[in-house]
């Protein structure tokens, strides 16, 4: 699990999970869209606490070792502003067939988007801004 | 007894407290505790379900008991991805 700033590049990572053993590798990349709850969206600015985003994403993928049988598994997490169309997560699986990859890839991206400590503030085209989950939640109670 | 707490607040948190990191002394007796007296002082709305908390770096549950010399840390909803 890496969280940062750096820009992240889906074919290096991919080549990390490279294994003869493999014959099935599934990838999941999380964009930045431009339109969110009916508000157009200029930007995203992802905030993360590092040291326990880390730990908790290690927490994911050993977990999806267990229920998987995976042969690689990674996950990177961005952290800072985000332009439209630039790649906010990435998660890479490879295991010897595809059932476990597809579902041990859908598994991790899940768990990450609900535990890590991660959150995200959205700058509208209108000039607001708002953390997204957060305004949502207080207003529905 | 009253103990001494640092409390780190993050994202959301943060910016409704005005300040990242604080020192406070509390009689609160678990974690649940000092986010209700917080919310109070920092007028945050966020039911308690949504967020989650950190003691000492570690994930923690609310009925989590506090002792003196504590770090807690309030994260607001999450929202990875």
């Amino acid at each position: 699990m890496q969280i940062g700033a750096a820009r992240i590049d889906p074919d290096a990572l991919r080549r990390e999970l490279f294994d003869h053993a493999a014959g099935a590798y599934v990838s999941f990349e999380g964009w930045i869209r431009n339109r969110n709850e009916g508000h157009d969206v200029l930007r995203l600015e992802y905030e993360a606490y590092d040291l326990i985003a880390v730990k908790e994403g290690e927490k994911v993928i050993a977990e999806a070792r267990e229920k998987y049988a995976l042969l690689q598994a990674h996950c990177v997490h961005r952290t800072g502003l985000l332009e439209l169309g630039e790649c906010a997560v990435w998660v890479g699986v490879s295991s010897a067939h595809r059932d476990e990859a597809f579902q041990a890839c859908r598994y991790i991206i899940d768990q990450v988007k609900v535990r890590l400590p991660v959150w995200k503030k959205e700058h509208y085209v209108d000039g607001h801004s708002g953390w997204v989950n957060c305004e949502r939640c207080a207003a529905h109670g | 007894m009253s103990k001494s707490i640092t409390v780190r607040y993050f994202a959301l948190f943060r910016e409704n407290a005005g300040i990242g990191e604080e020192q406070i002394d509390s009689d609160a007796l678990t974690a649940g505790d000092l986010f209700a007296e917080l919310q109070d002082r920092h007028g945050s709305s966020e039911p308690l379900g949504h967020c989650k908390v950190a003691i000492n770096d570690e994930m923690a549950d609310w009925g989590a008991a506090l002792k003196d010399g504590d770090t807690v840390l309030l994260f607001p909803p999450v929202a990875g991805g």
